[in-house]
Protein backbone atom coordinates (compact mmCIF):
# COMPACT_ATOMS: atom_id res chain seq x y z
CA UNK A 1 0.00 0.00 0.00
CA UNK A 2 1.34 3.34 -1.10
CA UNK A 3 -0.82 6.77 -0.62
CA UNK A 4 0.17 10.42 -1.21
CA UNK A 5 -2.74 12.92 -0.18
CA UNK A 6 -3.66 16.55 -0.68
CA UNK A 7 -5.57 18.00 2.34
CA UNK A 8 -7.06 21.72 2.76
CA UNK A 9 -7.20 20.97 6.41
CA UNK A 10 -5.16 20.53 9.03
CA UNK A 11 -2.87 16.95 8.87
CA UNK A 12 -3.29 14.63 11.15
CA UNK A 13 -0.35 12.70 12.46
CA UNK A 14 -2.17 10.45 15.15
CA UNK A 15 -4.17 9.12 12.36
CA UNK A 16 -1.80 8.88 9.51
CA UNK A 17 0.50 6.90 11.68
CA UNK A 18 -1.73 4.14 12.50
CA UNK A 19 -2.01 3.45 8.35
CA UNK A 20 1.34 2.25 8.72
CA UNK A 21 0.93 -0.18 11.82
CA UNK A 22 1.10 -3.84 10.36
CA UNK A 23 2.55 -6.94 12.01
CA UNK A 24 5.61 -7.75 9.84
CA UNK A 25 7.33 -4.34 10.72
CA UNK A 26 9.53 -3.69 13.17
CA UNK A 27 10.86 -0.46 12.16
CA UNK A 28 8.37 3.42 11.99
CA UNK A 29 10.09 6.55 10.60
CA UNK A 30 8.09 10.01 10.25
CA UNK A 31 9.08 13.51 9.10
CA UNK A 32 7.26 16.34 9.36
CA UNK A 33 7.80 19.92 7.42
CA UNK A 34 6.39 22.73 9.07
CA UNK A 35 6.01 26.26 8.93
CA UNK A 36 9.01 28.15 9.54
CA UNK A 37 8.95 31.65 10.41
CA UNK A 38 12.11 32.82 7.94
CA UNK A 39 13.61 32.04 4.77
CA UNK A 40 16.36 33.61 2.74
CA UNK A 41 17.30 35.97 5.08
CA UNK A 42 13.67 37.37 5.66
CA UNK A 43 11.12 37.02 8.24
CA UNK A 44 7.86 35.00 7.34
CA UNK A 45 4.92 35.87 8.80
CA UNK A 46 2.39 33.39 6.99
CA UNK A 47 2.52 31.03 3.65
CA UNK A 48 0.42 29.41 0.85
CA UNK A 49 0.30 26.70 -0.66
CA UNK A 50 -0.85 25.70 -4.00
CA UNK A 51 -1.24 22.24 -6.25
CA UNK A 52 -1.77 21.41 -9.41
CA UNK A 53 -3.96 18.59 -8.13
CA UNK A 54 -4.41 15.56 -10.60
CA UNK A 55 -0.42 15.75 -11.13
CA UNK A 56 0.88 16.01 -7.89
CA UNK A 57 -1.49 13.02 -6.66
CA UNK A 58 -0.33 11.12 -9.75
CA UNK A 59 3.43 12.18 -9.01
CA UNK A 60 3.32 11.74 -5.54
CA UNK A 61 1.92 8.46 -5.75
CA UNK A 62 4.88 7.67 -7.97
CA UNK A 63 7.52 8.54 -5.88
CA UNK A 64 5.97 6.37 -3.30
CA UNK A 65 5.97 3.42 -5.36
CA UNK A 66 9.91 4.11 -6.11
CA UNK A 67 10.89 4.60 -2.22
CA UNK A 68 8.83 1.13 -1.68
CA UNK A 69 10.80 -0.85 -4.44
CA UNK A 70 13.70 0.72 -3.68
CA UNK A 71 13.81 0.24 -0.03
CA UNK A 72 11.39 -2.92 0.81
CA UNK A 73 9.39 -0.95 2.47
CA UNK A 74 6.41 -2.54 3.93
CA UNK A 75 3.89 0.25 4.20
CA UNK A 76 4.66 4.54 3.13
CA UNK A 77 2.01 7.34 3.45
CA UNK A 78 2.86 11.08 2.73
CA UNK A 79 0.31 13.67 2.93
CA UNK A 80 0.74 17.27 2.14
CA UNK A 81 -1.36 20.46 2.60
CA UNK A 82 -2.55 23.25 0.63
CA UNK A 83 -4.09 26.24 1.27
CA UNK A 84 -3.05 29.49 3.89
CA UNK A 85 -0.90 27.78 7.02
CA UNK A 86 -0.04 29.68 9.56
CA UNK A 87 3.77 29.62 11.20
CA UNK A 88 4.36 26.36 13.44
CA UNK A 89 1.45 24.45 11.53
CA UNK A 90 2.77 21.03 9.67
CA UNK A 91 2.84 21.38 5.98
CA UNK A 92 3.85 17.84 5.03
CA UNK A 93 3.58 14.50 7.50
CA UNK A 94 5.74 11.19 5.91
CA UNK A 95 6.05 8.38 7.18
CA UNK A 96 7.21 5.02 5.91
CA UNK A 97 7.21 1.75 8.17
CA UNK A 98 9.77 -1.62 7.33
CA UNK A 99 11.39 -4.50 8.59
CA UNK A 100 14.12 -2.66 10.47
CA UNK A 101 14.25 1.14 10.83
CA UNK A 102 17.62 1.77 8.07
CA UNK A 103 14.79 1.27 5.32
CA UNK A 104 12.38 3.39 7.43
CA UNK A 105 14.46 6.42 7.85
CA UNK A 106 15.91 6.14 4.17
CA UNK A 107 12.79 6.21 2.88
CA UNK A 108 11.27 9.20 4.71
CA UNK A 109 14.58 10.92 3.42
CA UNK A 110 14.13 9.77 0.03
CA UNK A 111 10.50 10.54 -0.45
CA UNK A 112 10.31 14.46 0.50
CA UNK A 113 13.53 14.99 -1.09
CA UNK A 114 11.92 13.84 -3.75
CA UNK A 115 8.48 15.32 -3.51
CA UNK A 116 9.99 19.22 -2.72
CA UNK A 117 11.43 18.57 -6.39
CA UNK A 118 9.06 16.69 -8.30
CA UNK A 119 5.35 17.34 -7.44
CA UNK A 120 3.55 20.16 -8.66
CA UNK A 121 3.31 22.42 -5.37
CA UNK A 122 4.04 25.55 -4.92
CA UNK A 123 4.62 27.58 -1.74
CA UNK A 124 3.45 31.81 -1.71
CA UNK A 125 5.62 33.23 1.53
CA UNK A 126 4.29 36.56 2.76
CA UNK A 127 7.20 38.32 4.37
CA UNK A 128 7.15 40.98 7.88
CA UNK A 129 7.87 43.93 5.17
CA UNK A 130 4.23 43.68 3.36
CA UNK A 131 5.97 41.58 0.62
CA UNK A 132 5.67 38.42 -0.85
CA UNK A 133 6.69 36.07 -3.23
CA UNK A 134 6.54 32.72 -4.62
CA UNK A 135 9.61 30.51 -3.76
CA UNK A 136 11.92 29.46 -6.22
CA UNK A 137 10.04 31.41 -8.96
CA UNK A 138 10.96 35.08 -8.67
CA UNK A 139 14.17 34.85 -10.06
CA UNK A 140 13.83 32.81 -12.90
CA UNK A 141 12.77 35.42 -15.46
CA UNK A 142 15.38 35.46 -18.62
CA UNK A 143 18.67 36.66 -18.03
CA UNK A 144 18.64 35.86 -14.25
CA UNK A 145 19.87 32.08 -14.73
CA UNK A 146 22.94 32.59 -13.08
CA UNK A 147 21.30 33.64 -9.49
CA UNK A 148 18.70 30.56 -9.52
CA UNK A 149 19.81 28.12 -7.03
CA UNK A 150 17.94 24.86 -8.09
CA UNK A 151 18.62 23.35 -11.90
CA UNK A 152 16.46 24.10 -14.43
CA UNK A 153 13.22 21.12 -14.04
CA UNK A 154 14.07 19.08 -16.81
CA UNK A 155 12.10 15.84 -17.10
CA UNK A 156 13.55 12.79 -15.04
CA UNK B 1 4.64 71.72 -30.66
CA UNK B 2 1.53 68.88 -30.32
CA UNK B 3 2.09 65.67 -32.31
CA UNK B 4 -0.11 66.12 -36.07
CA UNK B 5 -3.41 64.30 -35.57
CA UNK B 6 -3.90 60.80 -37.08
CA UNK B 7 -5.83 59.73 -39.71
CA UNK B 8 -6.29 55.83 -40.80
CA UNK B 9 -5.62 54.77 -44.13
CA UNK B 10 -7.14 50.67 -45.00
CA UNK B 11 -5.02 49.55 -48.03
CA UNK B 12 -7.16 47.09 -50.23
CA UNK B 13 -5.11 45.84 -52.68
CA UNK B 14 -6.01 44.32 -55.81
CA UNK B 15 -7.27 40.82 -56.99
CA UNK B 16 -5.36 38.21 -54.71
CA UNK B 17 -3.29 35.98 -57.23
CA UNK B 18 -2.75 33.17 -54.76
CA UNK B 19 -6.56 34.08 -53.13
CA UNK B 20 -7.85 33.65 -56.52
CA UNK B 21 -10.21 36.46 -55.77
CA UNK B 22 -10.61 40.05 -54.10
CA UNK B 23 -9.41 39.62 -50.33
CA UNK B 24 -11.07 42.76 -49.25
CA UNK B 25 -14.40 41.07 -50.08
CA UNK B 26 -13.82 37.96 -48.19
CA UNK B 27 -16.18 37.81 -45.62
CA UNK B 28 -15.53 37.15 -41.45
CA UNK B 29 -18.49 36.73 -39.77
CA UNK B 30 -21.03 38.48 -41.78
CA UNK B 31 -18.53 41.47 -42.89
CA UNK B 32 -16.12 41.92 -45.29
CA UNK B 33 -12.55 42.30 -44.82
CA UNK B 34 -12.80 45.78 -45.83
CA UNK B 35 -15.67 46.38 -43.59
CA UNK B 36 -14.30 45.17 -40.58
CA UNK B 37 -10.47 47.10 -40.82
CA UNK B 38 -12.60 50.58 -41.03
CA UNK B 39 -14.86 49.48 -38.24
CA UNK B 40 -11.05 48.79 -36.10
CA UNK B 41 -9.87 51.75 -37.81
CA UNK B 42 -12.13 54.59 -37.54
CA UNK B 43 -13.17 55.03 -33.58
CA UNK B 44 -8.90 55.23 -32.99
CA UNK B 45 -8.82 58.07 -35.37
CA UNK B 46 -9.86 61.57 -36.32
CA UNK B 47 -10.65 60.15 -40.58
CA UNK B 48 -10.44 56.46 -41.97
CA UNK B 49 -9.87 56.16 -45.58
CA UNK B 50 -10.00 53.46 -47.97
CA UNK B 51 -6.85 53.16 -50.07
CA UNK B 52 -7.77 52.39 -53.75
CA UNK B 53 -6.28 52.35 -57.69
CA UNK B 54 -7.47 55.07 -59.69
CA UNK B 55 -9.56 52.21 -61.22
CA UNK B 56 -11.35 51.02 -57.93
CA UNK B 57 -12.80 54.62 -57.69
CA UNK B 58 -15.84 53.49 -58.64
CA UNK B 59 -16.09 50.26 -57.49
CA UNK B 60 -19.12 50.10 -54.87
CA UNK B 61 -17.59 48.07 -51.98
CA UNK B 62 -15.06 50.33 -51.89
CA UNK B 63 -16.28 53.81 -52.44
CA UNK B 64 -19.18 53.16 -49.86
CA UNK B 65 -16.23 54.78 -47.88
CA UNK B 66 -13.87 57.91 -48.24
CA UNK B 67 -11.47 57.40 -50.77
CA UNK B 68 -8.12 58.38 -51.67
CA UNK B 69 -6.84 56.78 -55.50
CA UNK B 70 -3.18 56.08 -56.14
CA UNK B 71 -1.55 58.99 -57.86
CA UNK B 72 1.03 56.33 -59.13
CA UNK B 73 -0.04 53.04 -60.54
CA UNK B 74 1.67 49.87 -60.47
CA UNK B 75 3.71 50.36 -57.08
CA UNK B 76 1.83 48.26 -54.60
CA UNK B 77 1.19 49.81 -51.28
CA UNK B 78 3.64 51.86 -50.84
CA UNK B 79 1.56 53.96 -53.59
CA UNK B 80 -1.51 54.19 -51.29
CA UNK B 81 0.77 55.74 -48.23
CA UNK B 82 2.47 58.42 -50.95
CA UNK B 83 -1.06 58.95 -51.67
CA UNK B 84 -2.65 59.49 -48.54
CA UNK B 85 0.50 61.77 -47.35
CA UNK B 86 0.27 64.08 -50.55
CA UNK B 87 -3.51 64.19 -49.81
CA UNK B 88 -3.18 65.65 -46.28
CA UNK B 89 0.68 66.32 -45.75
CA UNK B 90 -0.06 67.82 -42.32
CA UNK B 91 -1.48 64.62 -40.71
CA UNK B 92 -0.09 61.25 -39.70
CA UNK B 93 -1.24 58.51 -41.22
CA UNK B 94 -2.53 54.96 -39.90
CA UNK B 95 -2.36 52.88 -42.06
CA UNK B 96 -3.42 49.04 -42.01
CA UNK B 97 -3.62 46.47 -44.56
CA UNK B 98 -6.97 44.81 -45.15
CA UNK B 99 -6.08 41.39 -44.86
CA UNK B 100 -5.27 41.26 -40.77
CA UNK B 101 -8.50 39.04 -39.87
CA UNK B 102 -6.11 38.65 -35.87
CA UNK B 103 -6.12 42.60 -35.42
CA UNK B 104 -7.58 43.55 -32.32
CA UNK B 105 -8.07 47.37 -31.18
CA UNK B 106 -5.86 46.70 -28.35
CA UNK B 107 -3.17 46.32 -30.99
CA UNK B 108 -4.51 49.74 -32.65
CA UNK B 109 -4.51 51.46 -29.06
CA UNK B 110 -0.72 50.25 -28.29
CA UNK B 111 0.58 51.45 -31.86
CA UNK B 112 -1.38 54.92 -30.92
CA UNK B 113 -0.25 55.23 -27.48
CA UNK B 114 3.51 54.40 -28.32
CA UNK B 115 3.17 56.51 -30.81
CA UNK B 116 6.61 58.48 -31.77
CA UNK B 117 5.90 62.01 -33.87
CA UNK B 118 9.62 62.79 -33.93
CA UNK B 119 10.20 59.82 -35.95
CA UNK B 120 9.54 58.67 -39.51
CA UNK B 121 7.30 56.07 -38.52
CA UNK B 122 5.82 53.82 -35.52
CA UNK B 123 5.64 50.22 -36.14
CA UNK B 124 5.65 46.62 -34.99
CA UNK B 125 8.57 44.33 -34.72
CA UNK B 126 7.67 41.07 -37.04
CA UNK B 127 7.04 37.87 -35.29
CA UNK B 128 8.81 36.59 -38.33
CA UNK B 129 12.01 38.32 -39.06
CA UNK B 130 12.32 41.05 -36.46
CA UNK B 131 11.69 43.81 -39.30
CA UNK B 132 9.26 46.52 -38.63
CA UNK B 133 5.56 45.45 -39.86
CA UNK B 134 4.55 48.72 -42.89
CA UNK B 135 0.91 47.05 -42.81
CA UNK B 136 0.43 48.08 -39.49
CA UNK B 137 2.11 51.37 -38.43
CA UNK B 138 1.84 54.91 -38.27
CA UNK B 139 3.42 57.54 -41.50
CA UNK B 140 4.15 60.51 -39.79
CA UNK B 141 4.14 63.60 -41.82
CA UNK B 142 8.05 63.94 -41.91
CA UNK B 143 7.92 60.54 -43.71
CA UNK B 144 6.79 62.13 -47.23
CA UNK B 145 10.19 63.18 -48.42
CA UNK B 146 11.35 59.67 -47.72
CA UNK B 147 8.97 58.29 -49.47
CA UNK B 148 9.11 59.97 -52.00
CA UNK B 149 12.83 59.90 -52.66
CA UNK B 150 12.39 55.70 -52.44
CA UNK B 151 9.85 55.90 -55.21
CA UNK B 152 12.01 58.26 -56.90
CA UNK B 153 14.96 55.55 -56.76
CA UNK B 154 12.70 53.03 -57.66
CA UNK B 155 12.39 51.18 -54.53
CA UNK B 156 9.05 50.20 -53.99
CA UNK B 157 9.15 47.69 -50.96
CA UNK B 158 7.38 50.02 -47.42
CA UNK B 159 9.41 47.34 -45.36
CA UNK B 160 12.70 47.88 -46.62
CA UNK B 161 12.32 51.49 -46.50
CA UNK B 162 11.31 51.56 -42.82
CA UNK B 163 13.99 49.49 -42.15
CA UNK B 164 16.11 51.87 -43.58
CA UNK B 165 14.53 54.64 -41.23
CA UNK B 166 14.36 56.23 -38.47
CA UNK B 167 11.45 54.18 -36.29
CA UNK B 168 10.04 53.66 -33.70
CA UNK B 169 9.96 49.88 -33.10
CA UNK B 170 7.61 47.94 -30.58
CA UNK B 171 6.83 44.52 -29.99
CA UNK B 172 3.46 43.05 -30.46
CA UNK B 173 1.20 42.67 -27.47
CA UNK B 174 -1.00 40.04 -29.23
CA UNK B 175 1.53 37.83 -31.05
CA UNK B 176 -0.55 37.09 -34.20
CA UNK B 177 -2.60 39.96 -34.17
CA UNK B 178 -0.59 40.49 -37.70
CA UNK B 179 -0.65 37.26 -39.28
CA UNK B 180 -2.12 37.76 -42.59
CA UNK B 181 -3.57 35.61 -45.02
CA UNK B 182 -2.68 34.94 -48.46
CA UNK B 183 -4.19 31.12 -49.61
CA UNK B 184 -7.83 29.99 -49.53
CA UNK B 185 -6.15 27.54 -46.58
CA UNK B 186 -4.94 30.39 -44.03
CA UNK B 187 -8.16 32.15 -44.81
CA UNK B 188 -10.24 28.59 -43.79
CA UNK B 189 -8.40 28.72 -40.73
CA UNK B 190 -8.32 32.21 -39.54
CA UNK B 191 -12.26 32.12 -40.16
CA UNK B 192 -12.17 28.96 -38.29
CA UNK B 193 -10.24 30.75 -35.35
CA UNK B 194 -12.39 33.68 -35.53
CA UNK B 195 -15.19 31.68 -35.27
CA UNK B 196 -14.56 29.38 -32.23
CA UNK B 197 -14.85 26.53 -34.27
CA UNK B 198 -12.46 23.82 -33.25
CA UNK B 199 -10.70 22.00 -37.02
CA UNK B 200 -9.06 18.93 -36.57
CA UNK B 201 -5.03 19.35 -35.42
CA UNK B 202 -3.28 19.59 -38.77
CA UNK B 203 -0.35 21.87 -39.14
CA UNK B 204 -1.03 25.50 -40.38
CA UNK B 205 -4.73 24.78 -38.41
CA UNK B 206 -6.13 26.12 -35.60
CA UNK B 207 -6.26 24.45 -32.35
CA UNK B 208 -8.79 24.85 -29.07
CA UNK B 209 -6.35 24.32 -26.53
CA UNK B 210 -7.54 24.93 -22.64
CA UNK B 211 -4.73 26.47 -20.16
CA UNK B 212 -4.71 26.64 -16.41
CA UNK B 213 -2.59 28.87 -14.82
CA UNK B 214 -1.02 28.13 -10.96
CA UNK B 215 0.88 30.46 -8.60
CA UNK B 216 3.03 32.82 -10.08
CA UNK B 217 1.80 32.25 -13.52
CA UNK B 218 -1.95 32.58 -12.25
CA UNK B 219 -1.10 36.35 -10.56
CA UNK B 220 0.77 37.10 -13.78
CA UNK B 221 -2.00 36.27 -16.11
CA UNK B 222 -4.70 37.29 -14.08
CA UNK B 223 -6.84 34.28 -14.16
CA UNK B 224 -6.77 30.24 -13.66
CA UNK B 225 -7.53 29.37 -16.52
CA UNK B 226 -8.63 30.07 -20.34
CA UNK B 227 -9.52 28.56 -23.43
CA UNK B 228 -7.05 29.39 -26.16
CA UNK B 229 -7.50 29.48 -30.13
CA UNK B 230 -3.95 29.06 -31.36
CA UNK B 231 -2.01 27.69 -34.27
CA UNK B 232 0.61 27.39 -31.55
CA UNK B 233 1.57 23.87 -32.45
CA UNK B 234 3.98 22.75 -29.76
CA UNK B 235 3.78 23.91 -25.63
CA UNK B 236 6.76 26.04 -26.87
CA UNK B 237 5.05 28.04 -28.90
CA UNK B 238 1.97 28.66 -27.11
CA UNK B 239 4.28 29.50 -24.16
CA UNK B 240 5.76 31.81 -26.35
CA UNK B 241 2.24 33.13 -27.35
CA UNK B 242 1.06 33.47 -24.22
CA UNK B 243 4.07 34.74 -22.52
CA UNK B 244 4.15 37.73 -25.04
CA UNK B 245 0.12 38.01 -24.33
CA UNK B 246 0.08 38.23 -20.91
CA UNK B 247 3.77 39.25 -19.83
CA UNK B 248 4.59 36.51 -17.73
CA UNK B 249 8.34 36.91 -16.56
CA UNK B 250 8.91 32.93 -16.57
CA UNK B 251 11.52 32.28 -19.02
CA UNK B 252 10.37 28.81 -20.57
CA UNK B 253 13.88 26.85 -19.35
CA UNK B 254 13.01 27.25 -15.78
CA UNK B 255 8.87 25.49 -16.76
CA UNK B 256 7.88 22.15 -17.33
CA UNK B 257 4.60 21.80 -18.81
CA UNK B 258 1.94 18.90 -18.62
CA UNK B 259 -0.50 18.08 -21.04
CA UNK B 260 -3.74 16.16 -20.51
CA UNK B 261 -2.48 16.00 -16.79
CA UNK B 262 0.90 14.60 -17.03
CA UNK B 263 4.32 15.97 -18.21
CA UNK B 264 4.40 16.80 -21.70
CA UNK B 265 6.99 17.52 -24.08
CA UNK B 266 8.05 20.88 -25.33
CA UNK B 267 8.45 19.53 -28.55
CA UNK B 268 5.65 17.65 -28.85
CA UNK B 269 2.71 18.36 -31.11
CA UNK B 270 -0.36 19.45 -29.34
CA UNK B 271 -3.94 18.12 -30.58
CA UNK B 272 -7.02 20.01 -30.68
CA UNK B 273 -9.08 19.79 -27.15
CA UNK B 274 -5.92 18.77 -25.39
CA UNK B 275 -5.43 21.03 -22.27
CA UNK B 276 -2.28 22.76 -21.20
CA UNK B 277 -0.17 23.53 -17.44
CA UNK B 278 2.97 25.35 -17.45
CA UNK B 279 4.63 24.65 -14.02
CA UNK B 280 6.56 27.28 -12.54
CA UNK B 281 9.50 25.61 -10.28
CA UNK B 282 7.60 23.54 -7.84
CA UNK B 283 8.51 24.19 -3.87
CA UNK B 284 6.42 21.73 -1.99
CA UNK B 285 7.68 20.56 1.51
Amino acid sequence: MARFSLHDTELQPQLLRQELQHPACGGYAAFEGWVRDFNDGRTVLRLEYEAFEPLAMREGERILVEAQQRFGIERLRCAHRVGPLAIGQLAVWVGASAAHRGEAFDACRYIIDEVKHRVPIWKKEYYEDGDSGWVNCERCATGSQAAHDQPPLTAR
Amino acid sequence: MSAPSLYGLVLTGGQSRRMQRDKAALPYGGKSQLGRAMDLLAPQVERAFVSVRSDQVHEPSRSAFDTIADLKSDLGPIAGIHAALHAHPDRAWLVLACDLPFLDPATLRHLIAHRDSARIATAYRSNFDGLPEPLCAIFEPRSLPIIDESIGQAQHCPRSLLSRSDVALLDLPNARALDNINTGEEYAAAVSALDGAPRSASNGASRRLSVRYFALLREQAGRSSEVVHTQAATPRELYDELRRRHGLSLAPEFLRVAVNDEFGDWRAPLADGDSVVFLPPVAGG
